[in-house]
């Protein structure tokens, strides 16, 4: 693999994302806003305090975690499958000096590039409100490349395995949606039943909301990061050999 | 010197024997086709000359470097023009062409004046803006044939370039072809179209189930055998090239 090679892949999507963002950046940035609405107003005007804060202070970093977490899933789930096998890109890409190892970079790196948008906009929204008490914040955003990276890998080492399209509704259904609520956004998982909180453990995002809310309050939370640096190195291997069989199948 | 050499090539998937130990090679500025039935191992041949995968026995050197060694600095003297349309459809038809210009690394101000020439050379400046899902198949198969000129190849690989337009657009397509033939382009085509073939190959490699079963100049497998070039494959194989 080389960066070279992987960054015109990379440019190739930036190019699309540029033509294409004001109809795809708007939804994305809606949701999140939904929840922190949702939650923060409506669930909030019940449950006033979560660890000595409002319950909106509480949820808004970790709507930064799944803003980003949700960018990432999407772009190397449904977006890689469909420039795959649909649009054919991958083929026309390869017929160029560009290998798979570098298309796959690639693939992954935009996938982080999209959870640093994503998420720095959420940064940006809620420290507009003021719900954000320290600008350490800002340390999260190269942070949240890394954590785009392990959402990057999960998602191309499944998009290799799957027969169809269809099939990531199971991904979104068995792994992304429990994830999203059982990863302390919303609530302390140590309420949780022991070994719940246990399988939050092992998930990517459980961390980084750690790192986040630990941020938003001045703090670092230092084996959350080592956390997400060793598995981003660990999962790297998977995708690159696994696309490889797949785009060669 | 040969810009392709192939000696022992074998290409299996699983159990399936898709190519069963070929040997050819092509030289500078010929025009040399693959001839036979949609399975006869046309496309996998193709494949492993532009490196898109490896060989599993054999070897195939292009510009004299081995395609499992060097493919990326392989991939980048070659243009591609493949059977399915795989233009960018995200991108619009000048994008096409810059977009790919990129992964060359051929930089903006190189490229934006070569897509327009190129746009040009396959007569679609007037849709440099339009969408791609919006043009003709033959429009898609001249943007396709553009898009495999974009790093000036010394070796263009034509995989079945016309294959499902119509005669106009066919003969377009060929009117193109000849013209860079003329300029010295080294041209590897497969078709199942036997006119084509007597058109523009200088000499064409006759496949059947995974072997070659002759190679010649098309005039010459006429003088021997006779008719056109459609009965010399029916007479060589044993069975048309409708089968």
């Amino acid at each position: 693999m080389r960066i070279k090679r992987a960054f015109r892949v990379w440019q190739r999507h930036f190019s699309v994302y540029t033509k294409l963002y004001k109809s795809s950046f708007a939804l994305n940035f809606a949701e999140p806003i939904l929840y922190l609405t949702a939650m923060g107003f409506g669930l909030g005007a019940f449950v006033t305090e979560i660890r000595g804060m409002p319950y909106i202070n509480y949820i808004a970093p970790g709507i930064i975690a799944s803003s980003s977490m949700f960018a990432a899933i999407y772009e190397c789930t449904y977006g890689t499958f469909v420039r795959m096998a649909f649009q054919k890109t991958f083929d026309a890409i390869l017929a160029t000096p560009v290998g798979i190892d570098d298309l796959v970079a690639g693939e992954m790196m935009w996938g982080a590039t999209k959870s640093i948008l994503y998420g720095t906009t959420i940064i940006i929204v809620i420290s507009l409100f003021g719900l954000v008490a320290s600008p350490l914040i800002a340390l999260v955003i190269p942070l949240l490349f890394v954590t785009g990276l392990i959402f990057a890998e999960i998602s191309l080492i499944f998009v290799a395995k799957v027969p169809g399209i269809d099939s990531f509704n199971y991904f979104y259904t068995l792994f992304m949606t429990p994830m999203f609520l059982f990863s302390g956004i919303f609530f302390p998982i140590d309420t949780l039943p022991p070994a719940v909180a246990k399988i939050a453990f092992f998930t990517p995002l459980y961390h980084l909301v750690n790192i986040c809310r630990a941020f938003a309050l001045g703090n670092v939370a230092v084996w959350d990061i080592v956390w997400i640096l060793v598995v981003a190195g660990l999962l790297a291997p998977y995708p690159f050999r696994l696309m490889r069989k797949r785009i060669l199948k | 010197m040969d810009i392709i050499a192939a000696k022992g090539l074998v290409k299996e998937y699983g159990s399936f024997r898709a190519v069963d130990n070929i040997d050819f090679a092509i030289s500078k500025g010929e025009c040399f086709g693959f001839l036979g039935p949609n399975g006869a191992g046309k496309t996998t041949v193709m494949r492993i000359i532009h490196c898109f995968m490896p060989p599993t026995a054999g070897k195939v050197k292009v510009f004299d470097m081995d395609v499992t060694e060097k493919p990326s600095e392989i991939k980048a003297c070659i243009g591609v023009m493949p059977q399915e349309v795989n233009l960018d459809p995200d991108l619009g038809v000048l994008e096409n062409l810059i977009v790919y210009a990129r992964y060359f690394d051929i930089p903006k101000k190189v490229s934006v004046p070569l897509a327009w020439e190129l746009l040009d050379f396959v007569e679609l400046r007037e849709k440099s803006s339009a969408k791609i899902e919006s043009l003709s198949g033959g429009m898609k198969h001249r943007l396709l044939l553009a898009r495999s000129l974009v790093n000036s190849p010394d070796l263009l690989v034509l995989d079945e370039p016309t294959t499902g337009l119509d005669p106009h657009s066919r003969r377009a397509v060929w009117d193109k072809l000849n013209q860079l033939k003329a300029k010295g382009t080294t041209l590897l085509l497969t078709t199942h179209y036997m006119e084509e073939a007597e058109r523009l190959c200088d000499r064409v490699a006759i496949m059947d189930t995974g072997k070659i079963v002759t190679i010649d100049s098309p005039q010459h497998l006429i003088n021997i055998h006779g008719g056109n070039l459609e009965e010399v494959y029916l007479k060589i194989t044993g069975r048309s090239l409708a089968d």
